[in-house]
């Protein structure tokens, strides 16, 4: 068959359309240098600022602040909390923005240009939130490298493999993010709206997670509301691999819940793809 | 010899706009047939969706025997297309730029990389094709998207308003292209413009479309002498000039304003010679003798009614047309 011959590799056209978006990134080095400050300022400022083990314990003897602070958090260094807490926030920033170059292209012509040819709509939907995944990777890479470097206390029994782990749980969370605000951006012609429901969104996924606090400080409602939020478990598998003793159920529990909730929301995105794009 | 594309009471509408309200019509192998009407008359719509990029609300089309609706994946893989708008990326080369649409339609490197080099030259595009897209002009632009278009030697290629804001040396230079194209690889093609002088220059049939309707079909000078014929403006001292018109062959109507004659004739450059002839074995002087063609322009008028000008359009149109002229002045 003609058509067999003239397939090629099926992750070529996918590949080329996330090499576009990556270029765009690599090639300016402006881009590239918010990309690496932006964790940065945020763990320094906000971990450093944030000093609630002078909340916590402050007056406290050090033994008795050390336990509460541990009872509390997992950990008793707070900055190493939250650093850990940042890489989930700075994932969701990076992906924000997924959808906004679909909307570009469309208005320029050139999703048009693709859909025209016979690249899948899936492809042209997760080259978007593929790139959005390893720029939000190379973001991670440079938390893990400060937080190191600012003293970040490990869980006892870590070992460095368990970073591996870390790559795994941002890739989810990307993967999960970035679909779901691509689909937000879908059908739309203008940004306006995608950015107002973008807005929308992000402060409460972020506060209605164990981001700054753990769950069980919060009050009943909004820990429920938590509880659904796949945020949370994306920040306790995050510090399971790093800051706790890992323990192997609640990690269980947590990669579950996130990779059940990245692949329904990545195969809907998927198939919204596949209806709304062509109209 | 067949139809390549065939289109039977396609159909689009939007929010209750129709834009496309059941079209029908035919393009042969290898000829240049184009879409003439002004903006918003649904000549993208129509391309948009005889390249699958929107699906039909009636209707339906074939594109090389397969169907734009059932058959999407077989009808993109014999087709190319050229967008109205710039879509090459600014940021990328004009090289890798060719490669990513290779990559899109599954090339095999080794004969993208051969394919895109022949290309480029073929665009005369081979010295700047290591220069990022943004210092192109309007006119380069536009042949680049031509060499992404051909990439994978479609059998049919789309080309949406191809001249689009382009000064007149480059538009001359861009129809040099195409007619270059259909020589060199017997492509089909099929256009949409709102030049009517670029749908007269280049295509073999033109569909001229209105609200959404074909309202007039043919090839040029078909549409053209459908009008009645030229006209012939002449200005002639002396008796006797009434009765040598009325013994012409070929003269439809005769009108006659102050000292001036105006002729409807059928075929004009053949009729005014045997007319000064005529007029000179009376011994009858003229003074002026002009001939008129009817243009497409005359022909819009005539189907439509009005004079060439702009409908309503849709505003996510309006707004990639601004930008594509933007672009095209730089």
């Amino acid at each position: 068959m003609e058509s067999q011959e003239m397939k090629g590799r099926p992750l070529q056209g996918f590949l080329a359309l996330t090499h576009r978006e990556l270029k765009k990134w690599y090639k300016e080095p402006l881009l590239l240098l918010i990309t690496i400050l932006q964790p940065l300022i945020w763990m320094i400022f906000l971990g450093k600022a944030m000093n609630l083990e002078a909340v916590f314990g402050g007056g406290l003897p050090p033994d008795l602040a050390k336990q509460l602070m541990l009872r509390s958090f997992g950990t008793t260094d707070y900055f190493s909390f939250m650093a850990m807490g940042m890489i989930a926030v700075t994932c969701l920033f990076t992906t924000m923005f997924t959808g906004f170059s679909i909307i570009w292209d469309r208005r320029l012509g050139f999703l048009n240009k693709v859909l025209s040819t016979p690249v899948s709509r899936a492809s042209v939907v997760f080259a978007k939130v593929f790139y959005a995944t390893l720029r939000s990777s190379f973001q991670v890479l440079i938390i893990l490298a400060a937080a190191f470097a600012l003293g970040l206390q490990t869980g006892p029994g870590f070992h460095p493999l368990y970073l591996l782990g870390v790559f795994l749980v941002t890739f989810m969370v990307c993967v999960t993010f970035s679909s779901l605000f691509l689909m937000l951006a879908l059908r739309s012609t203008r940004w306006e709206t995608p950015m107002a429901m973008v807005n929308l969104l992000v402060m409460p996924l972020m506060f209605a997670s164990n981001v700054f606090f753990p769950l069980e400080l919060m009050p009943g409602w909004l820990k429920t509301v938590a509880s659904f939020n796949p945020l949370s478990y994306t920040n306790d598998a995050l510090r399971q691999f790093t800051i706790y003793e890992l323990d192997p159920n609640a990690l269980l529990k947590d990669l579950t819940y996130l990779g059940l909730f990245c692949l329904f929301v990545s195969s809907l995105s998927i198939y919204l793809a596949k209806k709304y794009l062509s109209r | 010899m067949g139809d390549v594309i065939k289109a039977e009471g396609l159909t689009k509408v939007f929010n209750g706009f129709t834009a496309v309200d059941h079209i029908t019509f035919r393009v042969r192998e290898g000829e240049i047939f184009g879409f003439l009407g002004p903006n918003g008359a649904g000549k993208t719509t129509t391309i948009h969706m005889l390249t699958t990029v929107l699906k039909p609300t009636g209707g339906r089309a074939e594109v090389c025997g397969y169907d734009v609706v059932r058959e999407p994946e077989k009808v993109r893989r014999s087709i190319g297309v050229v967008p109205q708008e710039y879509t090459a990326d600014e940021d990328l080369t004009g090289y890798e730029n060719v490669m990513l649409c290779a990559d899109l339609y599954g090339l095999p490197k080794e004969e993208a990389r051969k394919r895109a080099l022949e290309l480029l030259s073929l665009v005369q595009l081979e010295p700047f094709k290591d220069k990022r897209v943004e210092t192109y002009s309007g006119g380069m632009r536009r042949r680049l998207e031509l060499a992404c278009g051909l990439i994978n030697r479609p059998k049919v290629l789309f080309l949406d308003e191809p001249t689009l804001g382009l000064d007149v040396q480059t538009r001359t230079s861009i129809w040099r292209y195409i007619l270059y194209l259909r020589e060199t690889f017997g492509m089909t093609i099929f256009l949409t413009t709102h030049y009517l002088e670029e749908a007269d220059h280049l295509c073999d049939r033109i569909a001229i479309i209105d609200h959404g309707k074909i309202v007039g079909e043919g090839s040029p000078s078909e549409l053209k002498d459908s009008l009645g014929g030229d006209l012939l403006t002449l200005e002639c001292e002396g008796e006797g000039v009434e009765e040598v018109l009325g013994e012409m062959d070929g003269v439809r109507e005769v009108k006659k304003e102050g000292t001036e004659y105006r002729i409807k004739v059928n075929k004009g450059e053949s009729v005014a010679p045997l007319l000064l002839k005529a007029l000179g074995e009376r011994g009858l002087t003229v003074k002026r003798l002009s001939l008129t063609k009817p243009t497409l322009n005359e022909v819009y008028l005539e189907k439509t009614g009005r004079s060439f000008r702009d409908q309503e359009e849709r505003p996510e149109e309006n707004l990639r047309q601004r930008i594509t002229l933007w672009r095209a002045r730089r």
